[in-house]
């Protein structure tokens, strides 16, 4: 027999329906994880893209051991790791004789493997090592620029590949409209040779430039690395065509408290709260409301009163 | 606007891209490098500044906002769209007929009190469970508990109404678009993927298997009729043989040999605790008073007949002296 189960509170059901299949998506959710050995270099640079992405970011301190990201059966209970915490996006740290500082960056699709990219890390500079002016240190999930410089990016293939998977990683949340006052971040992502891809994180300072655009500098802030690309597993044809897919029409907001009438047209209910008059502040020195001066003035009403009839008489 | 054609700038992701620039020979330090590399980002960074300072603007507390445009470059997908819901069982029947879904009133008019009433929940209008007496009719089968038959009823209605909903949700969930708070036990596996696969049964064990059925009758499989092909079953377990107890110059000699391997094995295990020192001891030292207290008994018994006999017993210079301070 099969049992329906359902979330036991609203909190639940409202829970669960974040993590339902979207019309149009928000972003994606990062995973950052190790496996059975990491060196300190490693260690350090999974902590600085998690405090880059510390918004939308999920970070592991354990050692996994049957992760093998690129061998089968190696993804599965990494696969079991994005559907528990909702991620799409795996950033994997390895360290071996053969490859040492291995970096693997891949992305989910319906919580199966996407693709993966397995790069090096080289010349590694953490955050502190760099010294600015700290009020221009970028701000917690605020959107980045995001530039690539260089032809390898378009001519080499493994290039081209990490140059999305890292525009995927970096973006940070999809939005509609951008507040333009909030933007005080770039990573700037520079081909140097056909495998090494030179990867640092900048704040921008604007400086007056004379017309509406300012001038824009860029301050170096950290973290810096080399990236040396190694492994790089494309998608499968068909599961990207199935994931490029996207629906032409909006989700509709329902309208409530909306009716239309054939007659009336369009009519409204517009909830306005009590006024509460009593409880309302009132200006403190305004003269007539002092006690004191009330009673003066009541004291002193018959005598002037009398005199000011008699100057009107 | 000519640094667009030089870079490719994409507002949606706050992108651009200068696909044209490489670096022919390589830098000399690293110095070098990263203010190479800042210039060329802080002109791609102008780039998308000069064109997101030129999109329309409205004012708002924080800051000006912007709309965005739709991206350039494509990213695949995090989950699949979202599946359409297909139609209930309800549903469908409703198209069909053309009955229309239409709104009832909260209230209901109550027969039986002949006030307005809520038209569902507690105290609700017209109910049926409400009513304290049901008045027997002619065909009336007398053994039947009307008010049971009527709490059967309800309950038989609440199971087709539970079976009705398991049917149209099983419907949906073979299209894949089963609503995100509900899961059914039976399809609710960890992981929907990747499985290991079912091990396959080899030769070996698919062997084993048929030797059980083929001696798993009152004959031991003696005298069942044997298949076309059919094999005899694989002995399983041990075979054992028992070696000839009497001496011999051969075979003989191995029983024995076996006998003093197990005798040695339990001894070196217990060799330990053969010989306790302490306990041999005590038990000799015990042995030896209870002797000598049952033989001077018996001395004390015959005492005074057998005094050439107690003399004998003086020899031993301990008893002598016990018996020096007792005659004190």
């Amino acid at each position: 027999m099969v049992e329906i189960k359902t979330a036991k509170t609203h909190k639940g059901k409202r829970e669960l329906e974040k993590r339902a299949p979207k019309l149009v998506e928000s972003g994606k959710k990062t995973l950052i994880l190790h496996g059975t050995k990491t060196s300190g270099v490693l260690n350090a640079v999974l902590k600085e893209i998690y405090h880059l992405k510390k918004d939308c970011a999920i970070k592991y301190s354990r050692k996994n051991e049957n992760i093998k990201p690129f061998e089968s059966g190696g993804e599965t209970s990494l696969e079991f790791f994005s559907l528990k915490t909702d991620c799409s996006i795996f950033v994997y740290g390895s360290h071996s004789k053969k490859r040492p500082d291995n970096l693997t960056i891949g992305r989910t699709y319906d919580h199966h493997i996407y693709d993966l990219v397995e790069v090096g890390v080289e010349n590694f500079k953490p955050m502190e090592s760099f010294s600015y002016d700290k009020k221009l240190a970028p701000k917690e999930g605020s959107k980045p620029f995001i530039t690539f410089v260089g032809e390898g990016f378009e001519n080499v293939e493994e290039l081209k590949h990490l140059k999305e998977v890292l525009l995927d990683l970096l973006r940070g949340e999809v939005v509609e409209n951008l507040n333009i006052t909030g933007l005080d971040r770039a990573y700037v992502c520079t081909a140097v040779s056909s495998n090494k891809v030179f990867l640092t994180h900048c704040a921008l300072r604007l400086k007056k430039s004379g017309t509406v655009v300012p001038r824009m500098e860029l301050v170096e802030v950290g973290p810096s690395m080399d990236l040396v690309v190694r492994r790089h597993r494309p998608p499968n044809d068909s599961l990207r065509k199935e994931a490029m897919k996207t629906s032409r029409e909006k989700p509709k907001k329902k309208e409530k408290n909306v009716k239309k009438d054939a007659i009336q047209g369009k009519i409204g209910n517009i909830y306005i709260p009590d006024q509460k008059i009593g409880e309302m502040a009132l200006p403190n020195k305004a003269k007539g409301i002092k006690r004191e001066r009330r009673e003066a003035k009541l004291k002193n009403e018959s005598g002037e009163h009398a005199s000011k009839r008699k100057k009107d008489d | 606007m000519e640094t667009q054609k030089l870079f490719q700038v994409d507002l949606g992701h706050l992108m651009a891209f200068n696909p044209h620039h490489s670096f022919s020979s390589q830098p000399s330090s690293r110095e070098d490098l990263v203010n190479e590399c800042l210039q060329k980002g802080t002109e791609l960074v102008q780039a998308i500044t000069d064109s997101l300072f030129n999109l329309p603007s409205t004012e708002n507390v924080d800051g000006p906002l912007v709309k965005l445009p739709p991206p350039v470059t494509k990213l695949p997908r995090e989950k699949h769209l979202p599946r359409p819901k297909p139609p209930t069982k309800w549903e469908q029947f409703a198209q069909k007929k053309g009955i229309k879904k239409r709104k009832k009133d909260k209230i209901a008019y109550d027969e039986p009190s002949g006030t307005w009433k809520r038209r569902f929940g507690y105290d609700r209008a017209n109910d049926e469970d409400a009513i304290p007496i049901i008045e027997a009719k002619m065909n009336d089968d007398p053994e039947e508990d009307p008010f049971a038959k009527r709490r059967d009823n309800k309950k038989k209605r609440i199971e087709k109404q539970d079976k009705n909903r398991l049917q149209n949700l099983k419907q949906a969930a073979k299209v894949g678009a089963l609503p995100s708070h509900v899961q059914l036990a039976a399809t609710a596996l960890p992981i929907t993927g990747t499985q290991a696969a079912p091990k396959k049964v080899t030769k070996d064990e698919l062997g084993s298997v048929a030797g059980l059925a083929a001696t798993s009758t009152a004959s031991g499989g003696k005298f069942d009729k044997k298949l076309p092909g059919e094999k005899t079953a694989r002995h399983q377990g041990k075979y054992r043989k028992f070696l000839p107890v009497v001496e011999g110059s051969g075979i003989g000699s191995q029983e024995k040999e076996q006998t003093e391997k197990v005798l040695n094995k339990i001894f070196s295990k217990n060799s330990h605790n053969i010989l306790n020192v302490d306990k041999a001891i005590n038990t000799y030292n015990v042995k030896k008073e209870k002797k000598w207290r049952s033989e001077k008994a018996k001395a004390s018994a015959t005492g005074s007949k057998l005094k050439p006999q107690k003399k004998l017993h003086k020899k031993s210079p301990k008893k002598g002296s016990s018996k020096k301070g007792k005659s004190k």
